[in-house]
This record gives C-alpha cells, structure tokens and sequence, in this order.
C-alpha cells in the first residue's frame, strides 16, 4: 500500500475496508445518488437476488435523465418517462430510499441536487451510475461515476473495488481574466493533457485560479476530469466549500458542523504532497474556449482557428482530426469565429447552475438572439430555476428570445424529446462533443454559459469579451 | 456470468480512436425509438449495437461497416484504436455488444468505468502496446488472417501470423472471469469486515450518521 499526503490519499485510506492480495482495494462508500434511467436493471438485479440495500438513508433518489423539459403534461410524460418514473418511485419506497419525485421543487440533475441539498459533503466516498459523478469531487470527496452492476455491488455490500489510482496535480497559475470560468480551465487542460491523459489518474485541480473559484465553477471543471479520462477529479475544500455547504439541508449544524470542519481542514494536500505527475498552466491571458472537433480535447481559443491534420503530431491523430472535420463540416484555418451556429443550449451537469445562468444573463441583457437561432436554458434543479425567477433572470432569457425551460438533462445527450437535426451545429454548455451525442450527425461546440449566450446573439460563434 | 477461459474467434478492425460509448450505445435521439431496438432489456440491445455506423437512418445495413461484412459480421472479438468506451458509465454499451455476440475488445487504451464494465458482463477487455494492436488492426482486416486466439488462463493473445501477445490484468478480476463467479456474492464473505469498518468510521465521523444528515 503506497500510501500518501494528498487529499485523494487521506481521503482513500479513510475509507479502505481490506486489501486483496492482488492490491485491490475494497473501499466503503458513504453516499449514493440514483436517478431512473439505468436504475432499473440495478433493482431488477437486486431484487431478482432476493438481496436488500443496508443503510439506505445514505441513498438519495432523484429523476433527471429522460425527461422533456419543455411539458411535463401527463401527456408529454407518457411512455417511457412515465414508466421510468413510476418504477424510481415504487423502488424507493421499497427499499426505504429518499426519493425527490419529479414535480418537487427540489428535482434535477443529481450532480446538481446532491451538492445543492448537502448531501455531498468533503471527506467522503460518492458514486452514482452515471459518469459525470466526477462533479462531486469540488468538494473534496473522492466520486466515482460506476456502470449498472457496480452500482448494483455498493448498493448491496456497501463497498467498492478498486485499486488505487496514480495521482496528478494540475496548477492552475495566474487570475483568470474576465469572462474566464471553470469551462474554459477545464478545456485548456483537456487540451494540454489529452482526453486520454487522465486514464488512470485521480487528478487534483489547485493553484491561484482554482483558490479564487466558486464552488459552481469548481464543480463544472472536476465534472469534466472524467473527459480527460480521469477516475477521479477533486479539489481540496477550503473557506469557499464550507461557507457554500453551511446552512445547506443536510449539512451538519451545530456541534456537529464545528467537529466536521475540524476535520475536513485537515484534507488538503500536504506542502510535501508528491504527484505522480505535475501539470502547470498559467491562465493569466486564456481566451474562452470553444471546441472545433468530435473530442473535448479538440479545443482553440475563440480567437483561434481550426487546424490542419498537416500539423498533427503523428499519423494517428493526423486521421482522428481528419475525420473530426469531415463530421463537423470544417475546413483547416477556418476562424472559430466564423463559424455559424443555429442551435444555442445552455444546461447540463456541467453549466446549469445559478452563477452560469446569471453569466449567460449578463451578456443576453438588454439584447436579442440573432435570427433563425433555436435557444433554450435549463436550470439544473428546480431551486436554481426558482432563484433564477427570483432575480428576474428568467426574464432576461424569454426577451432575448431563449425558451425557459424545466430542469433535466435536457439536450445534454440526444434523448427522446431534444436533439440535434441532422447537420444542425449547436453552441452547447454540456460536455460530451462527441459524434452523434446530441443528436444523429449533429454538431457540438462545447463552450461556457457565457460564450453560448455570445454565440446566441451573433449568429455563430462569438468571443464574448466583445460584450463586456 | 458466463466464464472466459479462452476464445478463438473472428475479430473485427476498427481503426479509430476514441470510440466512445455514444459510438457503441448510441441514445435515442440519435437511432430514433425503432422497433427491434431496446433501451431497457440488455438481452434485446443487439441491433443497438454501434447502430449509427451499422444503420442507415432507414434501417438498412450500411455495407461498408465491417460488422456487415463476412467473415467479421460473426466476430466475438473488436480490435480498436485508442481510448475505447470512453465517455459515459452506460453499461448498456457492454450489453449490446454482448448480444451481439462480443466477447473481447482489444486496444492499446480504454475508457475506465466501460474497461471495468466489461468484467461484470463476462467480456474481456485486453490492453496491449500501440504497436502490436496495429499489427493486429492489419492482419484481422484480411479475412485469411482475421482469427485470433485469447487466452485469459496463459494471458496472450495468438494472431494469425504466429505472433503471440502477452497482457495484464488484474487477479481479482481475472479470477472472477475466469470461474464466472458472481462479485457480489464473493463481497458479501466480507460482511462482517464491512459492518466493523463502518461502525469504526461512523464513530470517527459522526456528522455522516443518518440522525444527524
Ligand atoms: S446532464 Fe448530461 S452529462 Fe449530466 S448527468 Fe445528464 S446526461 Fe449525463
């Protein structure tokens, strides 16, 4: 057992419940989100075992995926949303699990719910059956995104199985200038180490820029560490993640917050903490960053310009890039910015929350979106929308010309209601660019809330430190 | 789970990187909601399969696809370029190549949650050196030369042309893979363990108790 100063060692060796001979480790997991898609085959098995699920108050049970955000009319949700519902609903119930049906003011995206609720909390073991789990890490947890029947062996043992992960630290060094958020550091460093360069890693985000960071825009960078591959994205807590946490739901209070503060201070990388691999990027003149292929590690600055499989590093990628372009319909030196766009999402795991939606706002102020551009937002939970109307942003989305619609998943992933036609190219604040994602032969340019309302307004893709 | 001991099959070349589980289990907004096609019965996944590269929007076979073609549409064994099943934990993408039949994948790099997916569903992911999986990406295109032989027990991949593979994996999983045994039941012997380390963690961290969260 290797054994470290790093958050992710103090964190992994607090949960270590043996070792195998083979040095894989078994790890006790404290926390458990589900949602309805995919959660069916994990309680089929569970129950066709004849098992059950210890300690299911550590479970939080919340629909998000397959869902239409556009009405959620009895007739719009018949079929399989319905089904799906229904059977979340009848599962939790059974086994005892906490369950935010669908018209709670509370529902949405578990990576949003979970945080928003203090259920997520520094120090401790998440997983969901879902990848993007990785967002939970902002708080200095150690999450794990895990397939059905993986999920299906926490939810019964309670634990799992794993070998302890190399480590990466990647600083972040300098202010991040105006408009610059956690999208844009997270695709610079998805461009630097390469959307493979995180296999295997549990990788630490830190630095100046990290240190002055929200909790929304650390929360969209470790939700996309698994874009780089990474098992496991996480940033040490400090000041920011308790003053967020305090108050919340289920956030301890009282005597009880004050031992677990003492506590979570200790979880920060020692000053000695070794790195298997270190990574520096100084962010000090970072211009937004848009995507121009089919992997989120086919990104340029908005002021760059899509490149040429010529001045690819070798063959190989010389051929992926070859193939990203003839998907997107880009030539070689085309200038991102002038790349026309007429579908604007903003929503996802990655970008729904309250600050993302009052960046996108500020730039759709007072401003219309350019003709023939099909826009819509979808707050990550109901308590973002219901903070968002509070401060009359919803206003400033309907005006502009953005439909305003109910939180889910949405146009994140090419579910049944919303996706692209084939051909349509998309500002999206979601995560995944990948071939046919949002849609069949649809075309994804992974940008910020901010850069997506940009791109909204002109007509194609458009540097946003032009609205300041 | 259906054991893996060892496999000589046909194996079909997929020469591209970052083959992600959008490619292999493509969502319904990108196939549609077609008759034959399922999203919840893993059994039922098989024409889900890779369905934008397989399927014209019509439903018709595209014959360029190498699983369309013979020898390779009776493949049990992929060979693909880096970063396979990367992207999200939808285990539906294992299904449905199970239900076609897939036994084995073979790249230099893999997606992590589908490389562990994989375990659970009786397919053997195999990781080998850039190098010798293009060997393999050359050889297994000529239907002559497309069998190979996967031998989890001895760990080596055998390709046509005699060339013999060695790979890692982990013990705990191989032994599972191996004897077909069911995780679960294998991580419930520990329970006893398992109860001990919580009651110890919970007294250590008290906030987390269930009265208190
Ligand atoms: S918003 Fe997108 S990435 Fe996030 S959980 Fe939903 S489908 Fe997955």
């Amino acid at each position: 057992m290797k054994g470290g100063n790093t958050t992710y060692d103090k964190i992994w060796d607090d949960h270590v419940v043996e070792e195998l001979p083979d040095g894989t480790a078994r790890l006790l997991i404290d926390r458990k989100l589900v949602y309805e898609a995919g959660s069916v085959q994990v309680f089929r098995g569970i129950r066709a075992a004849g098992r059950s699920i210890p300690n299911p108050e550590r479970v939080l049970a919340v629909p998000d995926h397959v869902l239409p955000t556009h009405d959620r009319s009895p007739e719009a949700l018949a079929g399989m949303p319905a089904l799906l519902l229904e059977e979340l609903e009848r599962n939790s119930r059974d086994f005892g699990i906490e369950h935010i049906p669908l018209f709670d003011e509370r529902q949405g995206i578990a990576h949003v719910v979970g945080p928003e609720q203090g259920f997520t909390l520094p120090g401790t073991t998440i997983v969901c059956h879902d990848s993007h789990t990785a967002t939970h890490g902002a708080f200095g947890a150690l999450a794990f995104g895990v397939g059905a029947s993986e999920f299906e062996h926490i939810m019964v043992t309670q634990t799992l199985l794993q070998r302890r992960s190399d480590t990466m630290r990647i600083g972040f060094d300098g202010v991040a200038p105006a408009w610059i958020g956690g999208k844009d550091l997270i695709l610079a460093a998805i461009g630097t180490i390469g959307a493979r360069g995180g296999t295997g890693y549990a990788i630490e985000f830190a630095g100046e820029a990290i240190a002055a960071l929200s909790m929304e825009g650390r929360m969209t960078m470790c939700n996309m560490a698994i874009e780089a591959g990474a098992r496991v994205g996480l940033i040490a807590p400090d000041e920011t993640t308790y003053r967020w946490l305090n108050g919340r739901p289920k956030a301890p209070k009282g005597a009880m917050w004050e031992q677990a503060l003492a506590y979570w201070r200790t979880l920060p990388s020692g000053r000695d903490a070794r790195f298997d691999r270190e990574v520096l990027l100084d962010v000090s003149a970072l211009a937004p960053q848009v995507t121009w292929g089919t992997s989120p590690e086919h990104v340029v600055g908005i002021d760059g310009r899509v490149p040429d499989p010529k001045d690819a590093g070798d063959a190989a990628q010389a051929d992926a890039w070859t193939r990203a372009l003839d998907y997107m319909g880009l030539a070689p030196g085309t200038a991102m910015a002038d790349v026309a766009v007429s579908r604007v999402f903003i929503g996802s795991c990655t970008n729904s929350r309250i600050e993302d939606l009052r960046s996108a706002a500020a730039v759709l102020k007072g401003r219309k979106i350019a003709d023939g551009v099909h826009a819509f937002v979808s707050p990550g939970s109901g308590l973002v929308k219901k903070q968002a109307e509070a401060e009359g942003l919803d206003r400033i989305f309907t005006e502009a010309g953005f439909e305003w619609r109910l939180p889910g998943c949405s146009m994140c992933f090419g579910g049944p209601f919303d996706s692209l036609k084939p051909g349509e190219r998309c500002a999206s604040t979601s995560n995944r660019n990948f071939e046919n994602r949002q849609g069949r032969d649809g075309r994804t340019h992974l940008v910020s809330p901010a850069m997506a309302a940009a791109a909204a307004v002109t007509g194609r893709l458009a540097d946003v430190r032009d609205y300041l | 789970m259906t054991p893996f001991t060892t496999l000589r099959a046909v194996a079909a070349p997929l020469p591209i990187a970052n083959i992600s589980t959008d490619d292999i289990f493509p969502g319904p907004g990108a196939t549609g909601l077609p008759a034959g096609m399922s999203f919840s019965d893993p059994a039922k996944m098989g024409p889900n399969a890779f369905a934008v590269m397989r399927w014209n929007a019509d439903g018709s076979p595209r014959p360029d696809f190498i699983l369309n073609r013979s020898p390779w549409d009776t493949a049990q064994i992929i060979v693909a370029r880096d970063n396979f099943g990367c992207g999200s934990s939808r285990e539906h993408a294992v299904w449905c190549m199970a239900a076609i039949g897939m036994r084995c994948v073979i790249a230099p790099s893999f997606g992590d949650i589908f490389y562990g997916n994989c375990f659970k569903n009786g397919m053997l992911p195999v990781r080998l050196p850039v190098e010798q999986v293009e060997r393999l990406l050359s050889l297994t295109a000529a239907p002559e030369t497309a069998t190979l032989n996967v031998d989890l027990t001895a760990q080596t991949v055998i390709d046509a042309g005699g060339g013999v593979h060695r790979f890692e994996v982990d013990a705990y999983r191989r032994d599972l893979l191996l004897n077909g045994l069911d995780e679960i039941e294998a991580s419930l012997r520990a329970g006893p363990l398992i109860e001990a380390h919580d009651a110890a963690y919970c007294a250590r961290r008290p906030w987390l108790r269930a009265d208190t969260a």
